[in-house]
């Protein structure tokens, strides 16, 4: 057992989503979808969102807490916490921040949040239109490469030619995700079955990604609220408690030129060995885990790197069987996550981890103890969590 | 999609693998990697070598990451390398793009400078399968049209 002081003190204790939406589709704006999501989740807590302290995102996050306090009529403000670093990398890192302003007094009631409306404010997955290019980007850029997908995929090319990793490996990381998000109402994807056959015909984005493989673009807000778990424990809902959470990189990740000294990795062989050291548990003990699919080559390294399968076992282990909840041998994603419930930037994963240790997950695994949360893979920082139960 | 717009672009475009309209590159504006676009512009392929760790670096740095000396030279390397990895681009991400897909980038490893890796395109039929560890050599893709002109460092195979 970890005595490490991160380990057990903090939980979360408030789920909030807005409805998802398809990119452009919602009716209100980003700001407007944050306040809803920050509202469900103190209300679904039991907590009044005037005492809400503090305030941690990531990714760059446009609705800012000076504002969001404004709007909320918050008591008093301690903390306006971001996460510096881009995509979804700061998922996972956002409830650390959170968690370690709790632990250290700084603050009781915090919302981890993230509201991103794609269609109001333009999409990830194009290339920017500029005449000149003068910061690293022109190491890419002029040869066509310049989106995340194109920038992510000749990392998961040569993975896959280290490991002799077969495309069907990625195939069954979208399978599944779409697997689950026919059980989830909630889902953007839900009522869109995919097949082997649709997947396989589906048009190349860039090799090795096909269409499913990438993530959606979407329009939505969510926030969780955390706190103590002695305060935890006296709010409506079971607490989720947060065993671990860690954030940082491998040496060099964003070397420019793709010049990493780790090159074929989601780098999180640092952040995960620190995360299970802090939270006592072991890639054993893990009953479910969520993993950031920007793209699903990326879900694969991350399940690697986090001890879950061992790299030249990728193939025999990568099944839709040994991913379905609620009896494959490690469900994933059982949400939906990131290509078939909605992209919210894997702040839906930690909120589906939450949900299964309470028992609240549209695919339940039967008493689950331990999730594991992966957040945004290759980028820097990453960061990844672990929650449990309160016995 | 078929491999045909793309050749339809080499056919009548034999100096450039793009098509123009992409972001053009620029020097930082502190001037730290100058004397890379200038030797490229001569058709030389430097990098920056640290004399005191007697190791490569790429990309540029204003300090050697392994020992903190500042101001590292640049050193001419052999313009061969090898295919570290690949990837086939099908989906037009750029307005430049749209007629242009699929293309082939590439990520080569210099076995002459301590396997620092460039991006840039491989050069041929894109449908050609890729191997990695494929030996390649630089090609100077010069675009003296531009205002100001630049060079980009392309890749072909040594064999063919």
């Amino acid at each position: 057992m970890s005595d490490h002081p991160m380990r057990g003190r903090t939980a979360i204790s408030g789920l909030g989503e807005t409805k998802y939406y398809k990119r452009a589709a919602a009716p209100d704006g980003e700001f407007k979808m944050c306040l809803e999501a920050i509202l469900l989740a103190c209300e679904d807590a039991g907590v009044d969102p005037r005492d809400i302290d503090g305030f941690a995102s990531y990714s760059n996050e446009r609705s800012s807490p000076d504002r969001l306090a404004a709007a909320l009529g918050i008591k008093e403000m301690r903390l306006s916490n971001m996460f510096w670093g881009g995509g979804g990398g700061g998922g996972s890192g956002a409830l650390a921040n959170a968690v370690s302003a709790i632990i250290s007094g700084q603050c009781e009631v915090v919302v981890v949040y993230r509201s991103l409306a794609q269609g109001q404010f333009g999409r990830f997955g194009q290339g920017a239109v500029v005449n000149e290019i003068n910061n690293d980007g022109k190491w890419t850029a002029p040869f066509g490469l310049m989106s995340p997908a194109q920038s992510f995929a000749m990392r998961v090319r040569r993975f896959m030619h280290e490991n002799g990793v077969q495309q069907e490996a990625l195939r069954a990381i979208s399978m599944a995700s779409y697997f689950h998000a026919q059980q989830n109402p909630r889902a953007v994807m839900h009522g869109r079955e995919l097949t082997e056959e649709i997947y396989d015909q589906s048009r190349w984005i860039v090799e090795p990604f096909h269409l499913f493989d990438c993530c959606m673009e979407n329009d939505g807000a969510a926030a969780m609220i955390v706190t103590s778990v002695e305060r935890a424990r006296d709010l409506k809902p079971e607490p989720a408690v947060v065993l671990a959470a860690a954030q940082g990189s491998t040496p060099r990740n964003q070397a420019a030129a793709h010049n990493a000294d780790l090159y074929a990795t989601s780098n999180f062989q640092h952040v995960a060995k620190r995360l299970y050291e802090i939270a006592g548990v072991g890639p054993e003990d893990v009953d479910v885990a969520q993993v950031y699919e920007n793209f699903t080559g990326g879900v694969m390294m991350s399940i690697v790197e986090h001890g879950l399968c061992a790299p030249d076992e990728v193939n025999e282990f990568f099944t839709l069987e040994n991913f379905k909840a609620p009896d494959g041998k490690m469900p994933i994603n059982t949400s939906g996550g990131n290509l078939a419930e909605c992209y919210m930037h894997g702040l839906e994963l930690i909120i589906e981890a939450a949900r299964q240790l309470r028992g609240q997950s549209p695919n339940q695994l039967e008493n689950p103890e331990v999730a594991l949360v992966a957040s945004g893979p290759m980028v820097t920082p990453v960061s990844s969590c672990i929650l449990g139960v309160d016995r | 999609m078929t491999t045909g717009e793309l050749s339809q672009w080499h056919a009548t475009n034999p100096d450039t693998y793009l098509p123009p309209g992409l972001a053009e590159p620029r020097p930082w504006q502190d001037g730290l990697d100058i004397p890379y676009w200038e030797a490229i512009e001569r058709d030389e392929l430097v990098v920056q070598y640290c004399d005191d760790c007697k190791a490569h670096q790429w990309g540029p740095e204003w300090l050697c990451h392994r020992c903190h000396k500042f101001d590292l030279e640049y050193v001419k390397v052999e313009p061969k390398g090898r295919i570290y990895s690949w990837e086939r681009v099908w989906h037009p991400v750029h307005p430049a793009l749209q007629t242009s897909c699929p293309y082939m980038v590439v990520l080569v490893e210099l076995p002459g400078a301590d396997n620092v890796r460039m991006v840039g395109n491989l050069i041929g039929d894109p449908m050609r399968p890729v191997t990695i560890g494929e030996e390649v050599e630089a090609v100077f893709e010069h675009h003296k049209d531009a205002d100001p002109p630049y060079t980009l460092v392309q890749w072909q195979r040594t064999r063919d």
